[in-house]
């Protein structure tokens, strides 16, 4: 693997392959915003207000605010890696879509930069409606300060896109992303506060904790929603960059020797 | 249009493509020939730049590859081995999608589209799902598919494969009609009819080193007695035993089948009706019997 790492080469080319996935997307838009929002909403508005109406106020907000920032976070991050573990794998390996993209004058990198801006843009949809629902039921401190969740969820959803197309490119069929979300993905909803503060687990988990990219999103995304301005905004920005970036060079080294050897 | 020298590729310490040099000419129809594994298709990913050579150098339509592989393949149509259009689009949406790719405008490939599905005879099926389509259609829209940026020239990597009859002499229909509108053709193939029907020249490859090169007629009569006598039967051995050193210029026994290589072959034949216990097929030699002498009968994989 070592020897096909290298800087991507990046370049326009890469818009083709997103408006691919963009037209393929549209014909099916209807279920597909359903399937893939549906889901997070239930579970935010459920907890929210069943075990919400149970709890005194969690980390000084209302237990239905404190879940929207923490659903707001989890949500982008499930839809970019649902996006690049199962449709991108089937473009792949399935369809072996790339691999006839890649006879035009497109490189693995334009290929894997498409599939990566795409997760970025499912993210974003499924951020703003989760965000929508915030806005309509009023759960925010200040509604100008929730529209930096924006760019939040777009990073949020660089990140995991990035980190999920490692997976895409070491798998051997659908059943190995159990792993990741038994694993990986799990683990990271239950440890970095979207459905209890971090400050309820024991001190070495909490550790763990402030490594994870989830954790990084929502120390973003829930001062935001409160109407304040989050605090080491760099270093929570730059983590999620770094996770999302080292995913998307390693991912492509990866599948560099998976498709092109 | 293609100048290959001294391509090499090595995976481990196998060499799958070893010093190769290749010159195809406009408007030239090449094969490549060779048995399963013989580096056909790891040779044709070289030329198009998807992998690097550890040796050797190409020049595609005048362009260095891989170092400028991707305006390269802007002149270039490929058709490869597996059927990769795209189920999600429609047969006209696979086209429009693939003039993208080439940085084409929509309009610019909406113009061309008509033309491409009456090539591929598929104007009646523009707005049919990929998966509606049979083999045939499949491969006919990979062709146009390929042909969507009006490319100078042509890879084409065993395109009638799994085809039947009907299926394969329509592509080759359509292959007729891009050589006669002046396009450059690479194929490669195992069916020997194709690349004796198709081809201006071709080369056989074998363990990644190429055999034999020139056109099909002159292969065979460089390389083979013209007639082949096929004789089997009862008491074949002893005839191959008592006669056929004396009758065949060259002989050789496969399973239950002598295969006589001659000039004469009457005079097989004359020896043969002293045997009639003994079935034979008389025919013309032609370019499998080239490519067995050359690659051996031993089976590939």
């Amino acid at each position: 693997m070592i020897r096909h790492l290298r800087f991507p080469r990046l370049s326009w080319r890469f818009i083709p392959v997103w408006q691919r996935n963009y037209l393929v997307w549209k014909k099916l838009a209807i279920p597909s915003i359903l399937g893939n929002l549906a889901d997070p909403m239930l579970y935010m508005l459920g907890l929210g207000y069943g075990l919400g109406s149970l709890l005194p106020d969690v980390a000084g907000m209302p237990y239905l605010t404190f879940l929207a920032a923490g659903t707001v976070a989890y949500s982008t991050m499930n839809a970019a890696t649902f996006e690049v573990l199962y449709s991108s794998f089937s473009r792949m390996h399935v369809q072996r879509t790339w691999d006839a993209i890649m006879n035009a004058p497109l490189t693995l990198d334009d290929v894997m930069l498409g599939e990566l801006t795409w997760a970025v843009s499912k993210s974003l949809l499924s951020g703003l409606a989760i965000l929508a629902v915030i806005w309509g039921l009023g759960l925010y401190g200040s509604f100008w300060m929730t529209l930096w969740i924006i760019p939040v969820v777009a990073l949020v959803g660089f990140c995991f896109g990035g980190m999920g197309l490692v997976m895409n490119a070491v798998s051997p069929s659908y059943d190995f992303f159990l792993y990741y979300f038994t694993l990986v993905i799990t683990p990271m909803v239950l440890l970095c506060g979207v459905f209890f503060p971090v400050s309820q687990l024991p001190p070495l988990l909490q550790s763990v904790s402030a490594w994870l990219p989830l954790t990084h999103a929502i120390d973003l995304a829930r001062p935001l929603v409160l109407g304040k301005t989050p605090s080491d905004i760099v270093q929570h920005g730059a983590a999620l960059c770094a996770y999302g970036f080292a995913g998307y060079v390693i991912a492509l080294a990866l599948t560099r020797r998976r498709l092109l050897k | 249009m293609l100048s290959v020298r001294g391509l090499t590729k090595r995976y481990g310490d196998t060499e799958v493509v070893r010093g190769l040099d290749l010159h195809v000419k406009r408007g030239e129809c090449f094969g490549l020939l060779g048995p399963n594994g013989a580096g056909k298709t790891t040779t044709l990913r070289l030329l198009l730049g998807l992998i690097e050579p550890d040796g050797g150098s190409i020049e595609l339509a005048g362009i260095a590859v891989p170092q400028h592989a991707r305006e390269a393949r802007m002149k270039v149509g490929v058709v490869p081995q597996m059927d990769n259009l795209d189920p999600d689009f429609s047969v006209r949406e696979n086209l429009l999608a693939y003039g993208r790719y080439f940085g084409m405008s929509k309009a610019a490939v909406a113009a061309r589209v008509p033309e491409l599905l009456e090539f591929a005879g598929l104007a009646s099926k523009a707005d049919a799902q990929i998966a509606q389509l049979s083999g045939g259609m499949k491969r006919r829209l990979t062709l146009a598919r390929a042909l969507v940026h009006d490319p100078d020239i042509l890879f084409l990597d065993e395109p009638t494969t799994g085809l039947d009859p009907q299926a394969r002499h329509l592509i080759w229909q359509g292959l007729r009609r891009l050589i006669g509108a002046g396009k450059t053709i690479v194929l490669t193939t195992h069916f020997m009819e194709e690349a004796e029907r198709l081809t201006d020249r071709l080369a056989i490859l074998d363990h990644g080193r190429m055999v034999a090169e020139g056109a099909p007629r002159a292969l065979i009569e460089s390389h083979i007695e013209p007639a082949v006598v096929e004789v089997y039967g009862e008491g074949l051995e002893d005839w191959m035993r008592d006669r056929a050193g004396g009758v065949c210029q060259r002989f050789e026994s496969v399973g239950e089948t002598l295969f006589c290589y001659t000039s004469h072959a009457e005079r097989v034949i004359d020896a043969l009706k002293q045997a009639p216990a003994l079935r034979y097929l008389h025919r013309p030699s032609n370019l499998e019997d080239v490519f067995l002498k050359l690659t051996g009968r031993d089976l590939r994989d």
